[in-house]
C-alpha cells in the first residue's frame, strides 16, 4: 500500500488522474530559482517555448540568451557564463542537448567542474508522433558515465519543480531530464523530495519484488503494484529520482527485503538506470533483476500510450516482469 | 599607446627566457608540441608583461581580465610564460606531463585552479570566452573596462563550434571581447591551405560581425596598438590574426609542419638552446 508519510495524489488510481507535462514542473521551478537568485541566467537553443524556459525569458529578459541552434555552443557558453559566476541553465531537447553537445559538456562543463544544468527536455519515446529521431532513450547513459555529472529525472511535475529548485541550490554540473507528454500527478506539494534519496512509495510486509523506478514509469509501477495486491503479490516500489549520486543505501535495503528487484526507465536498458542499479547491487548483494526499458532499439511515430506498449513499458510489462523475477529466485 | 625601445627590448629578453624554458620542459618532458608554443612565445609575453590587467600575486583576483587558451596543446608557452611572471616557481616547468604535475599535458582546472579553463580538445575556447563576455556584461554593462581575452590556433578554425561562437559574439556585439588567433599555417597531417584552406580568413571575419586586425605576431608594438585598437571598438567584437611562425627563434623548426606535435630531443634541445642563447635579445621581426 502507499507510504503514508509520502503524501502521495488522493486520486492517483482514479480513472480520471490529473495529467500535467513533467516540462512543466521546471518552468515553474526556473521562474521560482530566478526569483530568488539573480545569479541564475537561462540559454536555451531555439525551443524556449516548448522546454517551458519562457516564462523566464519573458520576466528576467536581460539574463537570457537565445543561442538559436547551436547546441554545443550551448554548452561550452554556459560553461565561460558559469566561470564568470553565474548558475546557468540550458534546455533543449534531451537528443540535442545533451546528445550532440556531449563532448563540449563533458571538457567544458564537467572536466572545468562549472556549475552548469542541463536540462534535456522530450526525453523517452513518449515524445510520440516525432518519432525516433526526436526520442532520447540513451541521455541517462551518457550523462551519468560523466565524472562530476549528477543525474536528476523527476516522476511529475511537482516533483519536476522541487528537482528544479533543488539543483538551482547545489553547486555543480546537474542534468535534468524532462519528459514531454502529460504525465499522471504522483506527488503532491506536501511529499518529501530530497536530492540523493530515493523515495519509498509502496510498501508492502514480506515483499517479493523491489520495483526501482524512474520518471514517468514511476506512476505505471505503481499501476502495478496496485494491480499485484489483487493478485496477491507484495511489492515495494521506490522511485529513484536522483540516479547519481545514487542512494545505495535504499536499494541494497530494498533488494534485502524483497530478495529481487524490476527497474523501470523509459530509456534504453543498455546503460541506464537500471544499469546503475545493478552495478550497486552486483557489488552489494546481488539478487536476481529484471530490467524494464527500451531494449537496443531506436523509437519510432506513434501515441505516447501505444509506443510505451509497444516498447514493453505498460503496466502490464511491469506486472509480468515482476512474476518473471519471482520465479528466479 | 606605443611601447617606447627600452619597453620592447625588455620583452625580447623576456620571451627569449620563456622560450628557452619551452626547450628545456619539452625535452625534459619527452614529448610534446614544440611549433606552436615558440611561435605563441611573442604574443604570450605581450599579454602577461604589458596588456593583461591580472596579478600572480592574487590570481583569482575578481577584476582580472580572463584569458582563455583554446588551444591547450600550447600549453608549454603558457606554462613557462606564467612562471617567468611569478605565478609558480620556474623549476615546477620540468614536471611537465609528469605524473601529479600541476602541469598537465593539456591545462585542467583541477590541477592549476587558476588556469581560467581547461582546454585540449579544439574548438571549445571562443565559445566560453563569448559566455564570459555574456557574463560580464550583464553585470557591469558596456562601459566594462575588464576584457575577456580568447587565443585560438588557426587549425581550430575548421570546427564548427568556433562559427556558433562567432555568431553568437558578433550577434551580441560583445565589445568586450578580443580574440587571437595564431595563424601559423600549419596542423599536425601537413599545412592548414592543404588540410582545409581557411582563406580569405579575415573576410570570413568580418562576415560574421567582427572587427578584424591583422598583425605580425612578433612585432610587440603591433601586438600591443592592436589590443588597443580593439579596445576602442565598442560596436563589435575585435579578431586579431596574428602572422606567426611555427618553431619562432629555433631555426631548424621554424615553419615545418613536422615539429607541430614532437618535443626535440636532446641533440636538437641543444642545438635550440644553443641558437636562443647567442641570439640573447635578437629574437626580432623581420619587419622592424
Amino acid at each position: 500500500m502507499i507510504v503514508e508519510n509520502q503524501k502521495l495524489n488522493p486520486k492517483l488510481f482514479d480513472a480520471d488522474v490529473e495529467k500535467v507535462p513533467i516540462r512543466n514542473g521546471f518552468g515553474e521551478g526556473l521562474l521560482q530559482a530566478g526569483a530568488e537568485d539573480e545569479k541564475i541566467v537561462g540559454l536555451c537553443a531555439d525551443l524556449t517555448e516548448s522546454t517551458k524556459m519562457l516564462a523566464f525569458a519573458e520576466k528576467f529578459p536581460k539574463r537570457f540568451i537565445e543561442m538559436g541552434v547551436a547546441e554545443q555552443n550551448l554548452a561550452a557558453t554556459a560553461s565561460g557564463m558559469a566561470a564568470i559566476g553565474k548558475i546557468p541553465f540550458l534546455s533543449s531537447y534531451a537528443v540535442f542537448s545533451p546528445g550532440r553537445n556531449w563532448e563540449q559538456i563533458r571538457t567544458t562543463i564537467c572536466y572545468n567542474d562549472r556549475n552548469v544544468k542541463i536540462v534535456g527536455s522530450h526525453a523517452g519515446v513518449s515524445v510520440g508522433p516525432d518519432g525516433g529521431s526526436h526520442q532520447a532513450v540513451e541521455d541517462i547513459a551518457i550523462m551519468r558515465v560523466l565524472p562530476k555529472m549528477r543525474v536528476v529525472v523527476p516522476a511529475d511535475s511537482i516533483e519536476a519543480k522541487k528537482a528544479t529548485l533543488a539543483i538551482a541550490k547545489n553547486d555543480g554540473p546537474v542534468y535534468l531530464r524532462l519528459a514531454r507528454e502529460k504525465t499522471p500527478v504522483v506527488t503532491t506539494a506536501d511529499s518529501p523530495f530530497e536530492f540523493g534519496k530515493a523515495n519509498l512509495l509502496w510498501e508492502s510486509d514480506a515483499p517479493s519484488v523491489a520495483i526501482i523506478a524512474s520518471g514517468p514509469l514511476v506512476y505505471n509501477s505503481l499501476m502495478a503494484a496496485k494491480q499485484l495486491e489483487t493478485d496477491g503479490v507484495k511489492v515495494l516500489v521506490l522511485n529513484l529520482h536522483t540516479i547519481k549520486p545514487i542512494d545505495s543505501e535504499a536499494i541494497i535495503s530494498a533488494a534485502k527485503r524483497a530478495g529481487a528487484v524490476v527497474t523501470a526507465e523509459e530509456h534504453q536498458v543498455n546503460g541506464g538506470m537500471g544499469s546503475a542499479v545493478a552495478e550497486v547491487l552486483a557489488a552489494n548483494h546481488p539478487v536476481p533483476i529484471e530490467f524494464i526499458g527500451v531494449h537496443d532499439r531506436f523509437g519510432q511515430s506513434g501515441k505516447p500510450e501505444e509506443l510505451m506498449e509497444y516498447y514493453g513499458m505498460g503496466v502490464k510489462d511491469i506486472v509480468a516482469a515482476v512474476k518473471k523475477v519471482m520465479s528466479r529466485k | 599607446m606605443s611601447l617606447h625601445e627600452g619597453k620592447i627590448k625588455e620583452l625580447e629578453v623576456m620571451a627569449n627566457e620563456i622560450r628557452k624554458s619551452i626547450i628545456e620542459m619539452l625535452v625534459e618532458a619527452g614529448s610534446g608540441h614544440t611549433a606552436g608554443p615558440l611561435g605563441m612565445t611573442d604574443i604570450f609575453t605581450a599579454f602577461y608583461f604589458h596588456i593583461l590587467n591580472h596579478d600572480p600575486k592574487d590570481p583569482m583576483k575578481e577584476d582580472r581580465d580572463r584569458l582563455v587558451l583554446s588551444n591547450g596543446h600550447i600549453c608549454p608557452v603558457l606554462y613557462a610564460t606564467m612562471a617567468h611572471a611569478g605565478y609558480f616557481p620556474t623549476e615546477e616547468l620540468m614536471t611537465l606531463r609528469k605524473f601529479g604535475s600541476r602541469l598537465q599535458g593539456h591545462p585542467h582546472r583541477e590541477f592549476m585552479p587558476w588556469l581560467e579553463n581547461s582546454s585540449g580538445p579544439l574548438g571549445l575556447g571562443l565559445a566560453q570566452a563569448v559566455g564570459m563576455a555574456l557574463a560580464q556584461r550583464i553585470d557591469k554593462g558596456v562601459s566594462s573596462n575588464q576584457y575577456v581575452y580568447a587565443f585560438l590556433s588557426d587549425g581550430e578554425q575548421e570546427c564548427g563550434l568556433t562559427w556558433e561562437a562567432a555568431m553568437l559574439a558578433g550577434k551580441n556585439k560583445l565589445h568586450n571581447l578580443i580574440a587571437v588567433i595564431d595563424r601559423n599555417n600549419i596542423q599536425i597531417d601537413g599545412f592548414t591551405e592543404d588540410i582545409m584552406p581557411l582563406e580569405p580568413l579575415a573576410d570570413k571575419w568580418r562576415a560574421f560581425n567582427w572587427h578584424v586586425i591583422e598583425i605580425d605576431g612578433h612585432n610587440f608594438q603591433e601586438i600591443v596598438s592592436a589590443v588597443d585598437q580593439a579596445k576602442a571598438i565598442f560596436e563589435k567584437p575585435t579578431m586579431i590574426i596574428a602572422h606567426t611562425i611555427p618553431g619562432k627563434g629555433v631555426g631548424f623548426t621554424e615553419k615545418r609542419f613536422e615539429w607541430h606535435g614532437k618535443p626535440p630531443n636532446k641533440e636538437e634541445a641543444k642545438l635550440a638552446l644553443e641558437e636562443l642563447r647567442t641570439l640573447g635579445g635578437k629574437i626580432v621581426s623581420e619587419h622592424q
